[in-house]
């Protein structure tokens, strides 16, 4: 069962070839037998699931299955589940139980779909290998002695080794998509505001955007349509309708115009990852897509912008992590302050106190001008260079991370580290939407191919990913071991 | 662009997190390195260019002004480190 699509799986569930228990209670015991290896799950709602599987089964009996009825996934940790803890990989929040659902949860519960558990991330979404965890590191499927990249690791590993068909994942900078690419899967961050942050921990509110996690793009497509949608709560969701993300997936893609960033094809990219991507292009050319070289001139402006934006948002966010109404609070406070710095100083990770003493700094007295006025009038360069380019092309077409997925503790220093995410994080600063497949192997290890669109083209990203997908197999692929 | 232990400190203080004495180098060293880092956004001149604040351009939605929260306060508190009466507990801070 655990080798199918979910898409597959729903339909098989309709049919009744066999139960959503069974199907949950399989998911639950591959989640025993591997997560002490993966470290992919933080919590695992097993009575809970059990309880909605039986439920869903009924509902089925019925003739009344929705669009996920009975299809169990996972939560990445940062969506907030009503009455179970939701620690956000951080020992601030380690005692946070939410006392509601994060719209995200809401609707995929409405849709049908079981969840079996909370996965690990990187503590509040910062960091690129899922080694910020206050849980500890989430191993690749892949090979275990290395990275499933993050921030959305654990949702990435879970999905990769077949525990569960689908999850949830949040991406600011790249952390769906360069996990996706790591673990050799499909992930998709759809345009800014077309998923609700409504009840989905705050890191940097002008880039977050939710999206799913599958093995391929026609179960994305399944997924986002059950979680996108306008949200009254959320302030910057997007009052508009929600197309149909199948409707158009098997159309033909001849003469599709696709764009071939020179900065991301260049230097700084590995070789076996480059080659892997060329493949990918060439299969697009078989299928009648047509290859235009384009250029994003600022983009190597995108990583230090990200660093001024994504760290001020944080601080201000993460200002509300008190000690006095929720999560961590240090022991014995000798005063209000003592109170406030103990609780934040040993209640945050290290990565999270160094961005939020960046963020800080650069909104302080004096220095807003010239870092976080700039950095938005950078965000506004590098967002013209995706408008001019989509002038010229439908899709944007590269290589999601500039390598596979490397060893655990291997990137001490913050900065190399933050280099992971060169192609992905001006896609954010845009708030375009963006995808990545996998496309081949490079020394063993998964390499992503990313596909970029313009506002608002998720079928047509999907369509692209789909009819490569259909010529393809690696996103079957499974890590050996957990065939 | 170098900071100095003042001023981490200072930051520090700013943003209300207890860094410990032995840490404090570290920060140094790892907050001066980001800072050069997003020291490359110097060499565009974006004076022209108008700030963006969202993605898409969108300005905050508005609401009509009428209560649509309901009172959750035993919820909420119960997720507190300490409350009584209602009321969340912080060390006395006024004499």
């Amino acid at each position: 069962m655990h080798q199918r699509s979910l898409a597959d799986l729903a339909a098989a569930l309709r049919r009744r070839e066999f139960s959503s228990e069974e199907l949950t209670r399989a998911c639950l015991g591959r989640i025993a037998r591997f997560n002490p290896r993966l470290n992919a799950f933080v919590t695992v709602t097993e009575e809970r699931a059990l309880g909605a599987a039986r439920a869903a089964d009924q509902r089925i009996k019925a003739g009344e299955a929705r669009a996920l009825e009975g299809v169990p996934i996972a939560h990445k940790d940062i969506f907030c589940t009503k009455g179970i803890r939701t620690s956000c990989g951080s020992r601030m929040l380690d005692n946070f139980i939410a006392p509601y659902d994060a719209t995200v949860v809401e609707k995929l519960e409405q849709a049908g779909a079981i969840m079996v558990g909370k996965t690990n991330m990187d503590e509040f979404a910062m960091g690129s290998s899922n080694e910020t965890s206050h849980y500890g590191p989430v191993c690749n499927p892949w090979d275990i002695s290395m990275v499933p990249g993050g921030s959305s690791g654990g949702s990435a590993a879970a999905v990769a080794a077949r525990l569960v068909p689908g999850a949830t994942g949040t991406d600011t900078g790249g952390s769906i998509r360069q996990p996706a690419a790591l673990c050799g899967i499909s992930g998709l961050k759809p345009t800014y505001g077309a998923v609700s942050r409504y009840g989905m921990i705050a890191f940097a509110s002008s880039l977050d955007q939710a999206g799913p996690f599958a093995v391929s793009a026609e179960d994305l497509a399944v997924m986002l349509q059950a979680m996108s949608g306008f949200d009254p709560r959320d302030s910057t969701s997007l009052d508009r309708p929600v197309p149909d993300y199948r409707a158009a997936l098997d159309d033909a893609i001849a003469g599709l115009r696709i764009g071939l960033p020179k900065e991301y094809l260049g230097e700084g990219l590995d070789a076996g990852v480059a080659k892997a991507v060329e493949e990918a292009i060439k299969v697009f050319e078989r299928l009648g897509a047509k290859p235009v070289e384009i250029s994003l001139p600022n983009s190597r402006l995108a990583v230090p912008t990200y660093y001024v934006v994504a760290p001020a948002e944080c601080s201000s966010n993460l200002a509300r992590y008190d000690g006095v109404r929720f999560g961590y609070r240090c022991a014995e406070p000798r005063d209000l302050r003592d109170l406030y710095e103990r609780s934040r100083g040993e209640g945050f990770g290290a990565e999270v106190k160094r961005r939020i003493l960046i963020g800080t700094y650069v909104l302080s007295s004096g220095y807003y001008d010239a870092y976080y006025l700039k950095a938005q009038r950078l965000r506004r360069l590098i967002s013209a260079d995706f408008a001019r380019a989509f002038g010229q092309v439908d899709v944007i077409l590269g290589p999601t991370s500039p390598s596979v997925a490397f060893k655990l503790g291997a990137k001490q220093d913050p900065l190399t580290m933050y280099l992971c995410d060169i192609y992905t994080i001006a896609v954010n600063l845009a708030g375009l939407p963006g995808m990545s497949i996998p496309c081949g192997f490079a020394g063993g290890l998964p390499v992503g191919l990313q596909l970029i669109g313009n506002y608002f083209t998720e079928p047509r990203l999907l369509n692209a990913a789909h009819r490569y997908q259909r010529e393809t197999d690696w996103h079957r692929r499974v890590p050996p071991g957990f065939e | 662009m170098s900071l100095s232990r003042d001023e981490v400190e200072r930051i520090a203080h700013l943003a209300r997190i207890r860094i410990d004495e032995a840490d404090i180098p570290g920060y140094v060293r790892n907050l001066s390195d980001i800072l050069d880092f997003v020291a490359q956004m110097n060499a565009v001149d974006a004076a022209n260019v108008s700030p963006m604040a969202h993605p898409l351009d969108e300005s905050q939605r508005l609401r009509d002004d009428v209560v649509t929260e309901t009172d959750q306060r035993e919820a909420f508190q119960a997720v507190a480190p300490q409350v009584e009466a209602g009321l969340y507990l912080v060390p006395k801070f006024v004499e």
